[in-house]
C-alpha cells in the first residue's frame, strides 16, 4: 500500500531528479556565420571530360574507403531516340578515368554525381535519431559519433549517394567539404576539376557567378518528381540520365 | 562482378539483410496471434477459446525476439538506445520503438499478468523454492484474487484487448510504413505497403497459433478441439483472400500504370525473383492453402484428412508469408535506383548477418515460448487432471 | 463500498506506481545521456557542426600556391590551363603549403598524367583538346613538345 510516509520519501528525490534532467547548456557557436551562406553545387555536362580528378581528389582528401563513393562519374551512350534505357557504365566510380567507349556514333557524355544536398532531404526526415542532418547553411551532413548504422537514410536516398563505412560502421557521403568551405576554401573535387564543370555556389551570396547562369542557362535536377528540393544543378543534363 | 547492367557505385552491395526479413516476419506473428486472441475476448467467437491463452504466449514470445534482428544489423548496436533517447519524429523507425514499447508494456505484458493473475497468485502460494520467489514477484505483492478482483481483472483485460486491436495494427502497419514511406524506391512506395502487412501478418499467426495448437495437443496427447480448428482455418481463409486481393491490387495496377520503374521490377520478378515470389508466395504459399481451406469450407472433408489439411497448408502460409517478407526487403535492393541494373544477394552462413542467425532467431521464439507455457500453463483448465 | 472496490484494484494500483517507477528511471538515464548540444540548431548534436569543420584540409587550394609560386601563376594564367588549378596535376599539397621546407612534392610523370583528361574518348565533349596518345606523338612524353603550364603549342612550334 502507497502510504503517506511513503510519499514524503519519494517526492524530494522526484524533485531533485527532475532538476537533473533540466540541467545542461549546449556550447557556443564557432566563428564561421552560417546564416550567410547556403551551399550549392553547379555541374555543367557540356564540360565534364570524365577525367576522374574529383573522384580521385574526393577520395584523398576525405579519406574515402575504397569502393564506395562520395562522388562519382557515370558515362552515358544515348543509341537514338529511345531516352528510356541509356547505356551506362562507371567503373569503379570513374576513379581511374574511362576506358575506351565500346560504343560508336550515338550521344555520349559524362555525368558527374554527388549527395544533391537536398532541401527536403529524405534521408534526414528517416534518420531514427538524428545522425543526419541540416546545416543552417544548407549542407547534409553526417554525425559519425552519433550515427546507428541502421542504414534508413541509405534506403532513403532516391540517388545512391549513400553507404556504409566498411570499419566504422556509419553512414557516409559527400559532405560538401564542409571542412573546407567554412574555411573559405572550395570543395576538394572543385579545386580539382581541370574545367571547370564542378563549380561550388553560394547562394545566398549576391556575387556568386550561379546566379547568373542560373538566369541565363537551362538547369535541372536529378529525379525532380521526387520534389527533394535537390540543390546540384546540372546544365544540359539530357533527358535520359537517371 | 555480381551486376547486370549499370548500378550506382553504392547500390551494389546490399543494405538490408536476411535480418531485416525476419524482423517483419516476427512482429508479423506478433499482431497475427493478438487478432486471433482477440477474436474470442471481443467478438466473442467462442469456438477458438481453447487457443487464446496460446496465443498471447505466442505474441509475447514472439515479441520479445522481434528486437534481436534490429540489433545484430545495427553497424553501431551500443549507440541503438539513442533511438529512445533523441526518437527523431518524422522517422517511422524511431516511432516504431515507441508502438513497440508500448505493445510489449501496455498490451501484451498486462494483458498477460491480467489473464493469468489467478494461477500466479495460487502457484505463488503452493511452490516452493526459486518458483515460489518468481511467482511471488509476479504477484507485485498482491494476493488479491477474489471474485471482486476477478472482476476488475477481466474488464480491464476487456478494454486492454480493445485497445490492442488497433495497438497490434499499429504496430505491423508502421512496419509496413517504414518501407511503404521510402519515395525512393518504388517497389517499397506505396499507401497499400501498410495494408498488405497487416493482412499477411494476420495471416501468419493466425496460420502459426493453428499449428501450435495443433502440436501442443500432440504432444501433450490431448485431443483436437475441431471446432476450434475448424474455426480458425475459416479465419485463416478469409483474411488469406482479403491479403491476396490486395496483393493482387497492388500487382495489376503496376501492370496498369508500367511507369518509369515498371519495366525493371518486371524483369527482375521474372527471374532473380520468379522462385521466392512466384513459387513460393503466390502459388505454394497463397494459392494452394487458398484452394484447399476453400474446399474444406464446400465439401465434406473427413475430419482426419482435414487434421492433415490443416497441418500443410499453415506451414506452407508461413513460408508463403516468409517469402513475402524476402521479397519486398531484399526484392526491394536488387534492382537499381536507376531502373537499368540488377545485382544479387549473397547471403553468407556464418557472419553476424548470415543464414544461421536467422534459422537462429526464428527457432528462438518457440524455445522462449516452451518456458513460457511452463511457467504459465495456457492450458484449457478442464485438462489440469490429465496435463504432464 | 468503496473500500472493496479499492481493495479489489489495489493490484492495478501497485502494477501502476511499478509503471511509474519505470518511466522516472527512464527520464533520468535520457537526462544523463542526451548529449548537451542536442537540439542546439535541430534534431541533431550542435557539436558535430564545429567537429566536422574542423578535419584537416588535405588540398592546400590554389590560393595558397600562387602566394609562392607567382611565376607560374604568370605563364599559366595567359595558357590554356589558365583554368586548372595546381593540384590538379601536382596532387594534395596542403603539408607543403603550411611547410614548405619539410614537404618537397615530387614532379607529376607526364608519362601518365596529361592522358587522363587528353586521351581520346567518345563522350567527351567535341570541342575539348583529345588524342590518341600512341598515334599522336610516337612514344615521347607529353613534355616532350608541351610546357604543362602553357601547352598550346603554335603551328609547327616546338618547346626550346
Amino acid at each position: 500500500m502507497i502510504t503517506r510516509r511513503k510519499l514524503i520519501v519519494l517526492l524530494p528525490a522526484a524533485a531533485l531528479a527532475w532538476k537533473y534532467v533540466l540541467a545542461g547548456t549546449p556550447e557556443t557557436a564557432p566563428n564561421y556565420n552560417r546564416s550567410e551562406h547556403w551551399w550549392g553545387m553547379l555541374l555543367d555536362i557540356d564540360k565534364c571530360i570524365g577525367c576522374g580528378n574529383c573522384v580521385r581528389a574526393c577520395s584523398t582528401e576525405n579519406n574515402v574507403p575504397d569502393g564506395y563513393f562520395r562522388t562519382w562519374v557515370e558515362r552515358y551512350h544515348v543509341a537514338g531516340w529511345e531516352q528510356e534505357t541509356p547505356q551506362v557504365d562507371s567503373p569503379s566510380g570513374g576513379i581511374k578515368g574511362f576506358p575506351p567507349s565500346r560504343f560508336e556514333g550515338g550521344k555520349n557524355f559524362f555525368v558527374p554525381k554527388m549527395c544533391n544536398h537536398c532541401v527536403d532531404s529524405p534521408c534526414t526526415q528517416v534518420c531514427p535519431v538524428g545522425a543526419t542532418l541540416h546545416t543552417p547553411d544548407g549542407v547534409v551532413l553526417v554525425d559519425e559519433t552519433y550515427c546507428l548504422g541502421c542504414r534508413y537514410c541509405i534506403q532513403a536516398c532516391p540517388y545512391g549517394c549513400r553507404f556504409l563505412h566498411p570499419t566504422k560502421h556509419t553512414a557516409e557521403k559527400c559532405s560538401l567539404c564542409y571542412h573546407r568551405i567554412t574555411k573559405g576554401l572550395t570543395t576538394a573535387c572543385c579545386e580539382n576539376c581541370p574545367t571547370g564543370a564542378r563549380q561550388l555556389a553560394d547562394l545566398k551570396n549576391p556575387d556568386d557567378p550561379i546566379h547568373e547562369f542560373l538566369r541565363t542557362h537551362s538547369v535541372q535536377v536529378l529525379k525532380p518528381h521526387l520534389a527533394t528540393g535537390a540543390k546540384a544543378y546540372y546544365h544540359d543534363l539530357d533527358g535520359s540520365v537517371r | 562482378m555480381p551486376v547486370d547492367g549499370f548500378m550506382y557505385p553504392n547500390e551494389i552491395e546490399l543494405q538490408w539483410s536476411v535480418l531485416i526479413v525476419v524482423y517483419p516476419f516476427v512482429t508479423g506473428l506478433v499482431a497475427g496471434a493478438f487478432i486471433l486472441a482477440s477474436l474470442e475476448r471481443i467478438f466473442h467467437v467462442t469456438a477458438v477459446k481453447p487457443t487464446y491463452r496460446l496465443a498471447l504466449l505466442t505474441a509475447l514470445s514472439f515479441l520479445l525476439v522481434a528486437p534481436l534482428p534490429l540489433q545484430l544489423h545495427l553497424g553501431r548496436p551500443e549507440r541503438s538506445l539513442e533511438m529512445y533517447l533523441t526518437p527523431h519524429t518524422s522517422s517511422a523507425m524511431a516511432m516504431f520503438g515507441f508502438v513497440y514499447l508500448w505493445y510489449l508494456m501496455a498490451v501484451i505484458l498486462l494483458e498477460i499478468w491480467l489473464e493469468f493473475r489467478q494461477e500466479i497468485v495460487l502457484l505463488s502460494q503452493s511452490c516452493t523454492g526459486a518458483k515460489r520467489l518468481l511467482y511471488r514477484v509476479l504477484t507485485l505483492g498482491s494476493s488479491n484474487i477474489s471474485e471482486g478482483a476477478l472482476r476488475v481483472d477481466d474488464k480491464v483485460g476487456w478494454v486492454i484487448t480493445l485497445i490492442g486491436i488497433p495497438s497490434a495494427f499499429l504496430l505491423h502497419g508502421y512496419v509496413g510504413f517504414i518501407f511503404g514511406s521510402v519515395k525512393a524506391n518504388p517497389w517499397w512506395s506505396s499507401p497499400l505497403m501498410p495494408v498488405v502487412f497487416i493482412f499477411s501478418a494476420m495471416v501468419s499467426g493466425i496460420a502459426v497459433v493453428l499449428l501450435l495448437y495443433m502440436a501442443t495437443a500432440r504432444m501433450r496427447h490431448q485431443s483436437i478441439d475441431m471446432r476450434c480448428v475448424d474455426t480458425i482455418a475459416q479465419y485463416l481463409l478469409y483474411t488469406f483472400i482479403i491479403d491476396f486481393g490486395l496483393e493482387m491490387l497492388d500487382l495489376i495496377h503496376r501492370i496498369y500504370e508500367a511507369d518509369e520503374s515498371f519495366r525493371s521490377l518486371d524483369f527482375m520478378m521474372h527471374t532473380k525473383l520468379f522462385f521466392s515470389q512466384v513459387v513460393l508466395q503466390i502459388a505454394l504459399g497463397t494459392l494452394v492453402p487458398i484452394l484447399t481451406l476453400g474446399a474444406i469450407q464446400m465439401f465434406h472433408v473427413p475430419e482426419k484428412l482435414r487434421k492433415i489439411a490443416y497441418a500443410v497448408c499453415g506451414c506452407l502460409t508461413i513460408i508463403g508469408i516468409f517469402a513475402m517478407r524476402w521479397n519486398v526487403v531484399i526484392g526491394g535492393q536488387l534492382f537499381s535506383k536507376s531502373f537499368l541494373g540488377y545485382t544479387t544477394y549473397k547471403v553468407d552462413l556464418i557472419s553476424r548477418e548470415g543464414e544461421l542467425i536467422a534459422a537462429g532467431l526464428l527457432v528462438l521464439p518457440f524455445m522462449i515460448l516452451a518456458v513460457l507455457v511452463k511457467i504459465l500453463p495456457p492450458w484449457p483448465k478442464s485438462e489440469a487432471a490429465s496435463a504432464d | 463500498m468503496h473500500l472493496t472496490k479499492f481493495k479489489d484494484a489495489e493490484h492495478l494500483v501497485r502494477l501502476a506506481g511499478a509503471f511509474a517507477i519505470v518511466l522516472v528511471l527512464f527520464l533520468l538515464i535520457r537526462a544523463h545521456f542526451i548529449p548537451k548540444s542536442f537540439g542546439q540548431y535541430g534534431h541533431y548534436r550542435g557539436n558535430a557542426l564545429a567537429e566536422l569543420s574542423s578535419k584537416p584540409v588535405i588540398y592546400a587550394g590554389h590560393n595558397a600556391c600562387e602566394e609562392c609560386h607567382s611565376d607560374v601563376l604568370d605563364v599559366k594564367k595567359v595558357g590554356k590551363h589558365a583554368g586548372v588549378n595546381c593540384e590538379a596535376c601536382h596532387g594534395p599539397l596542403a603539408k607543403h603549403a603550411e611547410d614548405p621546407g619539410s614537404v618537397v612534392p615530387q614532379l607529376p610523370d607526364t608519362a601518365v598524367l596529361c592522358v587522363r583528361c587528353h586521351e581520346e574518348n567518345i563522350a567527351k565533349p567535341k570541342g575539348f583538346p583529345q588524342v590518341v596518345g600512341a598515334q599522336h606523338s610516337s612514344g615521347e612524353v607529353c613534355k616532350t613538345c608541351h610546357q604543362p603550364h602553357s601547352p598550346l603549342l603554335s603551328p609547327g612550334e616546338k618547346k626550346s
